[in-house]
């Protein structure tokens, strides 16, 4: 029997590139303390954190949240923002729509998406235009 | 909970119970209990910043003294390379030699010979990483920080197998010693005393570990227990030489980058101090800095020049070592102590014998279910307290408190703020209760007010006319 799942959410505000990478941070710290496998932390902490990234550099504002199984681990990312015009050709590496000004701090390599497809076990992007984007990815930790 | 051993230890006597070395401890492991200070042993890293930051002097490190060197018949110093830059502008590696022989030491060894040493086995381990690895698993992290490779352990145990397996040029000076010297001597290995002369806690508890896995050094000594008599031997002009010397490439070990410049690796990055290593460990953790082949980690600031143990001030010493180094050929491996190195790393000669495991110590359960139960009721009391991370109930922060009382090891009521909330709450109750009187008595004055805002449902407005609260 699992146990019913634990959930933590994380604001995150868009264009706070002060702030930017705290949730991620604090998901990693949280996981660290309930004792998951570091290898599994350091995907979940990679793809949340890029997660994160894709919020502060495209929408208005959004949020992580974090649910804990003892089998499975999941992060949802959801913003109020621009949506994805394209799932696919966003998944695409070097595709990106960031602004000049995050290019300039070196952001914008189009590599967010695809990163965190590439440490997550599943994930689904649900994208509305000019409503938002939701981000959900699983992961196994058994 | 397993009890290690530590070298960091509380002075009862000297400690105020004030809160400022718990909050500078980079694995909360220091709780202030019962007035006093408590060290909390698994996670204790033995980095010394509780050593540096305490104001009463009450944190210190135990060791052995040079009373030690009675239990041996032949008794050799291993002098940390930080050493050398103890002492006033001028003074000499050779002088300090000279000192140590004439405090008691039989022979000297130095660890910046043996450091020459490991620089080409670090060099040669990067080098044929870099070349069969594709990347994967970069940064490597030196090892030469025994409080950082402990960090890694208990905060970062991902990053475990990036630590290089090569030993620590302490390790590896005795190792050469048994190897070289021993056989010329007519003492048994048990009568002949090796002391590594540290600057630091983390090496006395990494060699006493070490002792009881049956390894090579028998004790360290602080450079603080020592200095003085050593002063007095430096001033006194005597110099010898020692075998094999050192050059610069070895002495320029003993501050922050300068095992990077000796391993002459371009691209590497050196950080120091404890909050930093942290801080960029978190990074490493994130795949954040993989461009980079090797990073040079050093729990103390500047490097072991600023260990807690040492004399002099940590930038000062660190330029007097970059004056040693310079002037005693920082540049290039001597070409014997290089062929050496390729002779000793071709008999795996260097490869590290510790086991690292992670220590689990910040964990909040074994079971992974409970643990999740665990950080549901601490996320649950974060709500409560107010996140000020004031100390003054013992923790070093808010969170820490929430997991200290969901570990059952302390009270939500040691909060003074949640206290003061109680005390108010119960206060407005005494004095409700105070104005009560038996019906027989019937109502005075106040009692009838009270009555009255009662039935308003709402004691807030009730309030002396000095608390606004709008």
């Amino acid at each position: 029997m699992t146990t019913p799942g634990m959930v933590l959410h994380f604001s995150v505000e868009g264009g706070d590139f002060a702030a930017a990478g705290e949730a991620a941070s604090k998901i990693k710290k949280a996981l660290r303390k309930i004792g998951i496998d570091a290898g599994v932390i350091r995907r979940v902490a990679i793809a949340a954190y890029e997660a994160e990234m894709n919020i502060v550099l495209h929408a208005r504002r959004g949020r992580l949240v974090l649910e804990v199984a003892e089998d499975k681990l999941q992060v949802i990312a959801e913003d109020e923002g621009p949506g994805i015009p394209d799932v696919n050709q966003a998944m695409q590496e070097g595709f990106s729509t960031a602004s000049d000004l995050a290019r300039e701090m070196g952001f914008g390599a189009g590599m967010g998406l695809p990163n965190m497809k590439k440490c997550s076990d599943t994930i689904t992007i649900e994208s509305v235009k000019d409503r938002g984007t939701k981000v959900v990815m699983g992961f196994d930790h058994r | 909970m397993k009890i290690r051993y530590h070298s960091v230890v509380l002075d009862e006597e000297k400690c105020q119970g004030c809160t400022n070395c718990i909050k500078n401890c980079p694995t909360e492991a220091i709780r202030v209990r019962g007035g006093k200070a408590v060290i909390l042993t698994e996670r204790c890293v033995d980095c010394g910043e509780c050593i540096r930051t305490c104001e009463n002097h009450a944190k210190k490190a135990l060791s052995e003294t040079l009373d030690d060197l009675k239990n041996f018949r032949y008794r050799i110093a291993l002098p940390a390379p930080s050493l050398y830059g103890q002492f006033k502008q001028g003074v000499m590696p050779r002088a300090v030699l000279a000192a140590l022989r004439q405090i008691g030491f039989d022979e000297v060894y130095e660890v910046a010979a043996a450091a020459e040493l490991t620089t080409y086995a670090v060099r040669t381990y990067l080098e044929e990483y870099t070349a069969k690895n594709d990347r994967k698993n970069l940064p490597l992290i030196s090892s030469s920080c025994p409080a950082v490779v402990r960090l890694i352990q208990v905060r970062f145990p991902g990053l475990i197998p990036r630590i290089i397996p090569v030993e620590p040029p302490y390790v590896t000076a005795a190792k050469m010693f048994y190897r070289e010297r021993l056989p010329e001597l007519e003492y048994s290995p048990d009568q002949i005393g090796l002391f590594f002369i540290t600057p630091c806690p983390a090496k006395i508890t990494e060699i006493k570990t070490a002792i009881q896995a049956g390894y090579h050094v028998d004790g360290a000594i602080p450079f603080l227990s020592i200095f003085g008599k050593l002063q007095e031997q430096v001033e006194a002009g005597e110099k010898v030489d020692a075998h094999p010397q050192s050059t610069g490439v070895g002495i320029g070990w003993a501050r922050a980058g300068g095992e990077s410049v000796a391993v002459k690796w371009e691209n590497a990055l050196s950080v120091d101090g404890i909050h930093h290593v942290a801080a960029l460990l978190e990074e490493i953790e994130m795949d954040k800095l993989n461009d980079i082949d090797y990073i040079e980690a050093m729990a103390c600031p500047e490097g072991c020049v600023g260990g807690a143990l040492t004399v002099e001030n940590p930038f000062v010493a660190r330029v007097k070592i970059r004056k040693l180094a310079e002037a005693a050929n920082d540049k290039e491996l001597p070409p014997e102590v290089a062929a050496l190195g390729a002779k000793l790393y071709s008999e795996d000669f260097f490869r590290s014998q510790q086991d690292l495991p992670a220590i689990p110590a910040l964990q909040l359960d074994k079971d992974l279910g409970v643990a999740i139960k665990k950080l549901e009721q601490v996320e649950g009391l974060m709500t409560k307290l107010p996140g000020l991370d004031c100390g003054a109930c013992g923790s070093p922060t808010c969170r820490s408190l929430a997991e200290d009382i969901v570990q059952q090891n302390a009270q939500l009521s040691d909060c003074i703020f949640i206290l003061r909330e109680e005390l108010e709450e119960l206060a407005s109750k005494l004095l409700l209760l105070s104005q009560k009187r038996p019906p027989a008595l019937g109502q005075t004055g106040s009692e009838k007010e009270v009555a009255k805002s009662e039935s308003q449902e709402s004691l807030g407005e009730n309030r002396s006319p000095d608390d606004h609260r709008e």
